[in-house]
């Protein structure tokens, strides 16, 4: 009967040691994102994108580093979309838990919570999800972006304009903007991104509005777009901005002879408004019809299948730029040779690959310098990238026509 | 700014469409607020959650859209699962709260607000939705002056309802209980009024309305789990500027608070619309001496 003392500290002794060995072959990343609040959607695309790369890296073998072949696996906490929470579990992870590799959570606001975190702690943290240029403007040198940042967003819309003066029917300094957007870090990002862009040609700003977060209702300013007709009309503010600006411009029937927007597929605007969201402009980190391709996923076509074959939707860009964010930390560990923070954050530092997303280059404050933006029409109820015009699909429709 | 007036003085078309579209946005505040200047009157509570009937009354509406039925059914439709929801609302938690401090109200209240948003994110994620009547907008002056259809339809129910109310009020059974329950509700049990059960129908009723009020948000703008905050504000602006229990007044405060809102976006710009309102607000308080939320005032 004693045989069963004996296999049972045997058996103890056998998990301890095979979890110790297990230990020992994982990598862990970990990521606070937002699982539940106001970003869940995005921290679930981020989560997603996050663990359909692991999966890819861990099936191909996992990643050598140095002599050894480690697998990788992420550790998540929720964030609960709250920034102060966000900069607690960051600490959490690093100084409980042990890990030193950081990846982002969702979001700028939630990225520069943690930011300070994982700068103080000196440990990486490669990030896909906070777009604002304030994030790299403190000279922290811990922090690396595989996404473009949000003055980028719409400043290819005004290059476009440009571009299309003539068709326009005007001179490049004649065009006349309405910028509108939500009073947010993003959205003043991507209105300085603008501002800077119409500088350079000399266009002419004819309304600055900012919203509120909790502003439904943008009908005074654009009865403000009708009466001053701008040329072009910039509306940024996440989905709910992009929702409210196709809804009323339709309804009040405002013609612009370009209107370009962010956040046209997280508020699905074709899906939603149809023939109202025709000709609209959208900005984009990604699209599964760009040319980007790499080893792992193949091209960006490949990784939309994946992504779509494992979780039964279109991957936006969010779950696409969170992807490459472990590609980019898989990447810097094989060449750093090591686990160490700081031998890891030099690799990262060195980065510059080209993945399915994009090239990835950092620029010494952290930001992706290799990857523009692109720029997509709706064209007959689908997406067509227009610009950069060395990726595009098809020639943008400019001015829109007037609809009916 | 001075620019902005300038096209004012210009073209008073555009003051026109700003007024009329202003007075539209109005009615769908209104309607959010009177339910608030019914409980307050009656159960001295100042609903938070106001808002947060708004958001599930729209995503009834949505719900129906989903399924093929047209969502302008959802105005009654909301406004029946609300008042079931109130109800609930009020037998699991305010119960507790009514004849206690006001600032336990507001915390109770508080934190219902904040379950019921993370229940819909958790429901429909922090997306926004809609629901399509496929309404048409009216066009005067040229295309210069443009109404939302399914607007003038929250301005008409608007009304209807503030006339519903008064006509519910005076002439019911239900309606005079709630009326002596707002005067003096010791009282009222003295004489026989079962006041819990009036409570329970004052809340359910202002579930009921505000859920008819989200049904058109829907509708007319987007929802999301988040929309709430602005409806509870601006029903709390126009109740104290309404004065509680004063149905006329919460339309016309409603309806003023949109104009003015809506021609402050357009001078001001629209990062001072918000401000607006609060200055608003401020200045209302310090008009009415503060006295207020501490004075006792009945249904008229």
């Amino acid at each position: 009967m004693r045989i069963f003392p004996t296999l049972t500290i045997a058996a103890a002794g056998l998990v301890a040691f095979g979890g110790a060995a297990f230990a020992q072959d994982t990598i862990t990343l970990g990521s606070a994102v937002s699982l539940t609040g106001n970003y869940s959607t995005n921290g679930e695309h981020t989560q997603r994108g996050y663990d359909l790369a692991v999966e890819k890296i861990n099936e191909a073998g996992g990643i050598k580093v140095g002599d050894k072949t480690y697998k990788l696996e992420v550790k998540y906490y929720d964030d609960e979309s709250t920034p102060a929470r966000g900069a607690e579990l960051a600490e959490r992870l690093v100084k409980q838990d042990g890990i030193k590799l950081i990846l982002g959570p969702y979001g700028s606001g939630l990225t520069k919570a943690v930011a300070p975190v994982t700068e103080e702690l000196q440990v990486p943290m490669v990030e896909a999800n906070g777009a604002s240029r304030s994030l790299f403007t403190n000279g922290w040198k811990y922090i690396f972006a595989t996404l473009s940042t949000s003055e980028q967003y719409l400043a290819s819309a005004i290059a476009l304009a440009a571009e299309n003066a003539e068709a326009l029917g005007k001179k490049p300094e004649e065009i006349k903007v309405a910028v509108v957007v939500e009073n947010d870090p993003f959205s003043a990002d991507v209105r300085a991104g603008v501002l800077d862009d119409m500088k350079k040609y000399g266009m002419q700003l004819v309304i600055d509005d900012q919203f509120p977060r909790e502003l439904n209702d943008m009908s005074a300013t654009l009865t403000k777009v009708k009466a001053l007709k701008p040329d072009v009309l910039i509306v940024s503010g996440h989905s709910k901005g992009a929702a409210t600006g196709i809804r009323q411009v339709s309804e009040q029937k405002v013609y612009v002879p370009i209107l370009a927007m962010t956040h046209c597929d997280s508020a699905d605007i074709i899906g939603n408004f149809g023939v109202a969201s025709e000709y609209t402009l959208c900005a984009t980190q990604w699209a599964p019809t760009l040319s980007y391709k790499d080893d792992l996923f193949g091209s960006a076509a490949d990784y939309a299948k994946t992504f779509e074959a494992k979780y039964g939707y279109a991957p936006p860009y969010q779950a696409a730029e969170s992807s490459a964010a472990v590609q980019v930390f898989a990447d810097a560990l094989e060449r750093a040779g090591s686990t160490d923070p700081k031998a890891v954050r030099d690799a990262l530092a060195a980065t510059d690959i080209e993945t399915f997303y994009g090239k990835i280059k950092f620029d010494e404050t952290g930001k992706n310098i290799a990857k523009p933006m692109a720029l997509y029409q709706v064209l007959d109820g689908e997406y067509k990238i227009v610009a950069p015009s060395a990726v595009a699909e098809t020639k943008a429709v400019i001015p829109r026509p007037a609809m009916n | 700014m001075f620019d902005n007036l300038m096209i004012l003085f210009q073209a008073p078309v555009i003051t026109v469409d700003l007024v009329l579209n202003g007075l539209l946005l109005g009615a769908i505040f209104a309607l959010a607020a009177y339910g608030m200047a019914l409980v307050w009157g009656v159960m001295s509570i100042i609903n938070i959650a106001q808002g947060e009937f708004v958001m599930l009354g729209g995503y009834v509406a949505v719900m129906m859209y989903w399924g093929g039925i047209h969502p302008l059914l959802a105005v009654p439709v909301a406004a029946v699962v609300m008042f079931i929801v109130g109800w609930a609302l009020y037998r699991a938690v305010i119960f507790r709260v009514v004849d206690r401090d006001l600032f336990v109200s507001i915390l109770a209240t508080f934190g219902l607000s904040i379950l019921l948003q993370q229940l819909m994110n958790t429901a429909f994620s922090g997306n926004v939705q809609i629901a399509e009547a496929g309404l048409g907008t009216v066009f005067l002056f040229d295309g210069l002056v443009t109404l939302s259809e399914i607007k003038v339809v929250a301005f008409v129910l608007a009304i209807v309802v503030g006339g519903c109310m008064v006509v519910f009020l005076k002439r019911s059974r239900m309606g005079q209980a709630i009326r002596a329950t707002a005067q003096n509700a010791r009282a009222a049990r003295v004489m026989g009024i079962n006041t819990d059960r009036v409570y329970a129908v004052t809340y359910g009723l202002n579930a009921a309305i505000c859920g008819s009020c989200g049904a058109l948000v829907a509708m007319a703008y987007n929802i999301h789990p988040y929309i709430g905050l602005p409806y509870t504000i601006r029903s709390f602006m126009i109740v104290v500027v309404a004065g509680l229990g004063n149905f006329a007044g919460v339309i016309l405060a409603g309806l003023g608070l949109g104009a003015a809102e809506n021609i402050a976006g357009f001078v001001l710009g629209a990062q001072y619309q918000l401000a607006f309102v609060f200055a608003l607000l401020v200045v209302v308080l310090v008009w009415r001496n503060w006295r207020l939320a501490a004075k006792r005032q009945y249904l008229k």
